[in-house]
């Protein structure tokens, strides 16, 4: 972005920059409502059903019905609401789900900010994101909603920490918090990856990078709310939580944000450990396809996952969550950290 | 020991891998669904949906206005009144059956001594209004002149099972 400034000058600069960011944002969001309707399809098909098909060809305008469905409703603000940080939340949740966008390499050169500190700009954004949910559960002014709200306070805070640390192990790893570079530092074939490999670093190394990894995998279902760890919005329980009192765009700014953060952890899975858009060999018919395709197909892979979990595991109780964060996640990637560090230094030294 | 043997399994994430592999197996297979409006169920002859009152093949009603079907109701759902026509045979002046009442027990056709009454295989009969659910001894007659040769066939294929 400041490189378009400096080389097109103020104006042009500006324009081309708001261009870029607008096309980035309109094939997020195209690429999303896809995904959603893949998430939908894999769900039916692991139970047996055939899930959205009447909509376009197998249904695939399914979720632009579902758009305009949610934008021609009535929005409903409740009569005890909160008016300006009801309508705030959901703005918020939106907003921080594309913002930490734009650190996300999809291929060499592309991305939107090749910011020198990405990981912690991710953090960063991504401990923000809870406040649209905590402040649309307190403006709704509803029992469910602001149970909801704080159950997901506490869960996103408990594991936020051990994604810290997962991202803390791989920063220590690659030597840079520029995303880029971590991609970079995974090329020439899969075995180069960082779940597989830990690369300039001695072989113990990726022994810490799988278990990383699934912690990572693990610690987004819950950061993201996805079941099992949907406890914020347990329908058995709490209705929907903090959604209760949405409805329309609102709750479909919230729904967008939400498995915005879904793609983005499944980017970051990709990214991190899954060497972002390097094709798993680095010899001919796998090189000529475009890397922006490598990153997709990785993400959609982990999109699956996703959704496969959320049709495979029950939900966990609420102390089983917070045992499995502070008890085997945090302990967990605390003593990889220390040991990676260790590692590092020795590789170093040595 | 054996906590030690659940640590290891769950840390192998075991229990996921063994529903994966099952949920992958249920993702390739066959769906069930029918696409309703579209693709219908086979249904058996002796289904019970919606009501009909038959006539001979010479266009004669067949119903002899005994009341039996009114009597064994247990919804009384049907209301008849009879008297004899010009050429003296027993026939209904007013045959209603209230679709709102009628809980498809199918009593009616059972107590037919000349299958008269009978539930045919039709189940789309939804309308907008409640009074359109109250039938009167036409649109029963209209129903049997449109189903009739569906009600002919079940009965025929259910006849040896009475």
């Amino acid at each position: 972005m400041y490189e378009f400034v400096t080389q097109h000058g103020p104006v042009w600069g500006t324009v081309m920059a708001i261009g870029q960011i607008m096309a980035f944002v309109i094939v997020l969001l195209l690429s999303l409502a896809f995904l959603l309707l893949m998430d939908r399809k894999v769900w039916a098909a692991v139970q047996m059903r055939k899930g959205p098909n009447t909509v376009g060809a197998f249904g695939l305008l399914q979720s632009f019905a579902d758009f305009i469905k949610f934008v021609l409703k009535e929005i409903i603000v409740p009569a005890g609401a909160d008016r300006p940080l009801f309508l705030l939340a959901p703005l918020l949740t939106f907003v921080f789900a594309f913002v930490t966008w734009a650190v996300i390499p999809v291929a060499p050169g592309w991305v939107i900010s090749d910011l020198n500190v990405g990981i912690l700009y991710v953090f960063a954004i991504s401990s923000l994101g809870v406040y649209g949910i905590i402040i649309g559960g307190w403006a709704s002014n509803s029992k469910y909603p602001f149970l909801g709200s704080l159950r997901s306070a506490a869960q996103m805070v408990s594991y936020e920490v051990s994604i810290g640390f997962v991202l803390v192990t791989v920063l220590l790893m690659v030597g840079s918090m520029n995303l880029s570079a971590v991609v970079e530092a995974q090329a020439g074939g899969f075995w180069n990856w960082h779940v597989l490999s830990a690369g300039m670093l001695p072989w113990p190394a990726f022994l810490i990078t799988i278990p990383m990894f699934v912690i990572f995998f693990i610690s987004a279902l819950a950061e993201t709310n996805r079941p099992p760890f949907d406890l914020p919005e347990a329908e058995s329980e709490l209705v929907a939580g903090y959604q209760v009192e949405y409805s329309s765009t609102p709750y479909l700014l919230f729904m967008i944000g939400e498995y915005l953060n879904i793609v983005l952890m499944c980017a970051l899975m990709t990214v991190l450990f899954f060497g972002g858009w390097h094709a798993p060999f680095d010899f001919a018919p796998f090189t000529w396809i475009h890397p922006v395709f490598w990153f997709a197909i990785k993400v959609v892979f982990f999109f699956f996952m996703f959704a496969m979990v959320k049709a495979l595991v029950p939900r966990y109780r609420y102390d089983q969550l917070m045992r499995l964060g502070w008890k085997i996640f945090l302990p967990t990637s605390l003593a990889a950290v220390a040991v990676m560090g260790g590692i590092v230094v020795y590789s170093n030294a040595g | 020991m054996s906590r030690i043997a659940q640590t290891l399994r769950g840390a192998a994430l075991l229990d996921f891998w063994g529903a994966f592999a099952l949920g992958m197996k249920y993702l390739f297979r066959k769906k069930p669904t029918i696409n309703y409006p579209f693709e219908k169920g086979r249904l058996s002859p002796r289904f019970r949906g919606q009501h009909a009152l038959r006539r001979y093949p010479d266009g004669e009603e067949r119903c002899i206005a005994c009341k039996l079907c009114e009597a064994v109701c247990p919804a009384q759902a049907i209301t008849i009144e009879a008297e004899p026509r010009e050429d003296g045979s027993r026939r209904t002046t007013r045959y209603d059956i209230d679709m709102v009442k009628c809980i498809y027990c199918g009593f009616c056709a059972e107590a037919c001594p000349v299958d008269a009454i009978v539930e045919g295989p039709n189940f789309e009969f939804a309308t907008e209004t409640r009074e359109e659910l109250y039938y009167d001894k036409a649109k029963l007659l209209d129903n049997g002149d449109r189903w009739e040769r569906e009600i002919a066939r079940n009965l025929e294929l259910d006849a040896r099972y009475r």
